[in-house]
């Protein structure tokens, strides 16, 4: 059952709360390290990854998005940052990225959907891009445990999505 | 000959452009970028708009001409006209809104208000400006606009020939370029905007420069089907050609079978991977030669055409420079497809979409790469001002066509000519 949290919050201490951040976070050490391959197995297989470019849309479908993987565009995306012919990749910024300001919009034994807020800084070649972004994670809970929670739909929406960021050689 | 002899050293900056060189220091030199401005975004035509983005009377979309900042718009009428975004009081923005539909423009400032058409019509507490000013000769500046094949260009230049005229032979690939609606009219479906460190003739080169496509190309090249992959091996093909069509503008046939779409002998497989939009169009109602039409265009036509100075019509979508500074350039990447019926050009849509995505914009699986190839060039540019940027490539082979275009293979340097020669003649003109 989902609770619906407009004015009873679930407490962030919550232990599937306190699971579904743990993965969060994670998350964004990989993507900070690059580790691509181990981000990758945080989503399930019916996981989507998305950057739209409209601030209010949820029909991704219907229109244009930086970034809208499926399974298949996913994992062609992690091929394409690791395996040495893409020269963006290749000489990608360095980031460190912060990802805090948790709410728990919807929480059930099986599902929590957490929105947070990620700053990010990416330095290359003298400059410091800032990435900020609203963030909204749904994660499935496994009934085995932690281990087997799994990211099924991330939404990175970017405070200057319409606006023009540099191209990028890492994820967000 | 000595390496000396080959600098280009002069205090023209027309000068710095040869036949088939360019000093380095037209990426990197704020002096020739002030020029430019001038010389040539201030009068030629400018790529502004597709008429599908303002679609009825009030529509609008907020863009530049060089680095003026202009509003579309269409008035009561339908005509499309260009305004400058600038207040005739003090100077405010009237818009800052990127597009949407509007009765007219009020300037937040001190409320003067103004029609669709530019035309200044109310002035809060009036009895100020009695004897001094008159509301006719206020309007906001209006550039010459015009349009062809729905493409929508305009100008500071009150003396520039007509647009049909500077664009000339690029008419005929523009009537091709739009084929690729498949029978309906060609619709913008949204777009991709970023920025690079970088001056805007590296990205208008970039349009015209199949060279460096299987480089800098090579990891989305591996990441699609071999089908189109296939339709990439331009390389070697003597078939494919780059033709200098006047004024600066170039097309570019990497894909030649489909620089015309209407000519088709049904031999050529429809791809695998649009089997499912196939089934889909079908239970819509199309026969089989409308299907056929609709998918066999989804990359787009098989060429780049490439307009001086800001605008490439780029197999299946639009690439759009503006000029920031000297060493900044925002581009943006417009999706485009067919305008019809929701049930027939919805999913088509739906997947030229996500072709687009695969390529283009700042995660996309091409447009990274290339900007990181644009980032080396100006970095490096900073070196040997006066050393030459070659672009030479294929001189001895070029020749004209039957047309009269010059032209050469597809990985030559032809159209980056055209487009030098075209911004020697600006750079030139006092
Ligand atoms: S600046 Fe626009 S009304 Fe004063
Ligand atoms: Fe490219």
């Amino acid at each position: 059952m989902t609770e619906v949290l407009a004015d009873t919050r679930v407490p962030l201490t919550d232990p599937r709360v306190i699971r579904a951040v743990e993965l969060i976070w994670r998350e964004a050490e990989l993507l900070d390290r690059k580790e691509y391959v181990a981000w990758n197995d945080l989503y399930a297989e019916d996981g989507h990854y998305i950057v739209p470019i409209d601030p209010d849309t949820e029909d991704f479908d219907n229109t244009l998005n930086m970034i809208y993987d499926d399974a298949r565009m996913r994992g062609m995306r992690v091929t394409r940052m690791i395996e040495g012919y893409a020269i963006a990749a290749v000489d990608a910024a360095r980031t460190v990225r912060t990802v805090s300001r948790f709410v728990p919009a919807s929480v059930s034994d099986d599902q929590v959907v957490v929105r947070s807020a990620q700053v990010l800084v990416a330095y290359k070649r003298g400059r410091h891009d800032l990435w900020a972004g609203e963030v909204e994670h749904r994660i499935r809970l496994s009934a085995e445990g932690a281990d087997g929670d799994r990211i099924t739909r991330k939404v990175v929406r970017l405070v200057d999505s319409e606006g023009a960021p540099p191209a990028a050689g890492f994820l967000l | 000959m000595t390496i000396e002899a080959q600098h280009i050293v002069a205090d023209a900056p027309a000068d710095l452009v040869l036949g088939d060189r360019v000093a380095g220091r037209l990426y990197t030199d704020p002096e020739i970028f002030e020029q430019e401005m001038t010389k040539i975004f201030e009068r030629t035509w400018v790529w502004v708009a597709h008429e599908s983005e303002v679609p009825k009377a009030g529509s609008f979309k907020m863009t530049h001409v060089g680095r003026q900042p202009v509003i579309v718009v269409r008035n009561r009428k339908g005509v499309i006209n260009t305004l400058l975004n600038r207040c005739r009081h003090r100077g405010a923005s009237v818009c800052e809104k990127p597009k949407g539909e509007a009765n007219g423009f009020t300037c937040p400032y001190h409320a003067w208000s103004y029609s669709l058409d530019g035309q200044l019509r109310g002035i809060p507490y009036p009895e100020g400006y009695e004897g001094v000013m008159d509301k006719s000769g206020m309007s906001l500046r209006k550039l010459r606009t015009a349009s062809y094949g729905g493409m929508v260009f305009a100008t500071f230049n009150e003396d520039i020939e007509p647009l049909e005229d500077f664009l000339g032979d690029v008419k005929l690939w523009i009537d091709r370029f739009m084929k690729q609606g498949g029978g309906y009219p060609i619709k913008v479906l949204g777009k991709h905007q970023f920025k690079f460190k970088g001056n805007w003739k590296v990205q208008l080169e970039n349009t015209t420069d199949g060279y460096h496509f299987p480089i800098v190309h090579r990891s989305w090249m591996a990441s699609v089907d071999e089908e189109t992959a296939d339709m990439m091996s331009f390389m070697t093909d003597p078939e494919c050609t780059t033709h200098a069509l006047g004024n600066g503008h170039s097309v570019m046939q990497m894909v030649p079978e489909h620089s015309d779409l209407d000519a088709d002998d049904g031999t050529e497989p429809l791809q695998a991977r649009f089997d499912d939009l196939v089934a889909q169009l079908k239970s819509a109602g199309l026969d089989d030669a409308a299907v056929r039409r609709l998918v066999r265009a989804m990359h787009g036509t098989g060429f780049n055409l490439n307009l001086f100075p800001n605008v490439s019509m780029s197999a299946a979508f639009f690439r759009v420079l503006r000029p920031v500074s000297v060493d900044e350039t925002w581009i943006e990447h417009i999706a485009i497809g067919p305008d019809g019926p929701p049930e027939v050009v919805d999913p088509v849509n739906r997947a030229r979409l996500r072709v687009h995505e695969h390529f283009q914009g700042p995660f996309g699986f091409g447009t990274p790469d290339d900007a990181e190839g644009w980032d080396r060039v100006q970095r490096g540019a900073q070196g040997a001002p006066e050393m030459p940027i070659m672009v030479n490539r294929g001189l001895a082979r070029e020749k004209d066509s039957p047309e009269g275009w010059p032209t050469s293979h597809v990985t030559d340097e032809t159209g980056m000519r055209g487009a030098y020669a075209m911004w020697k003649a600006m750079m030139s003109d006092d």
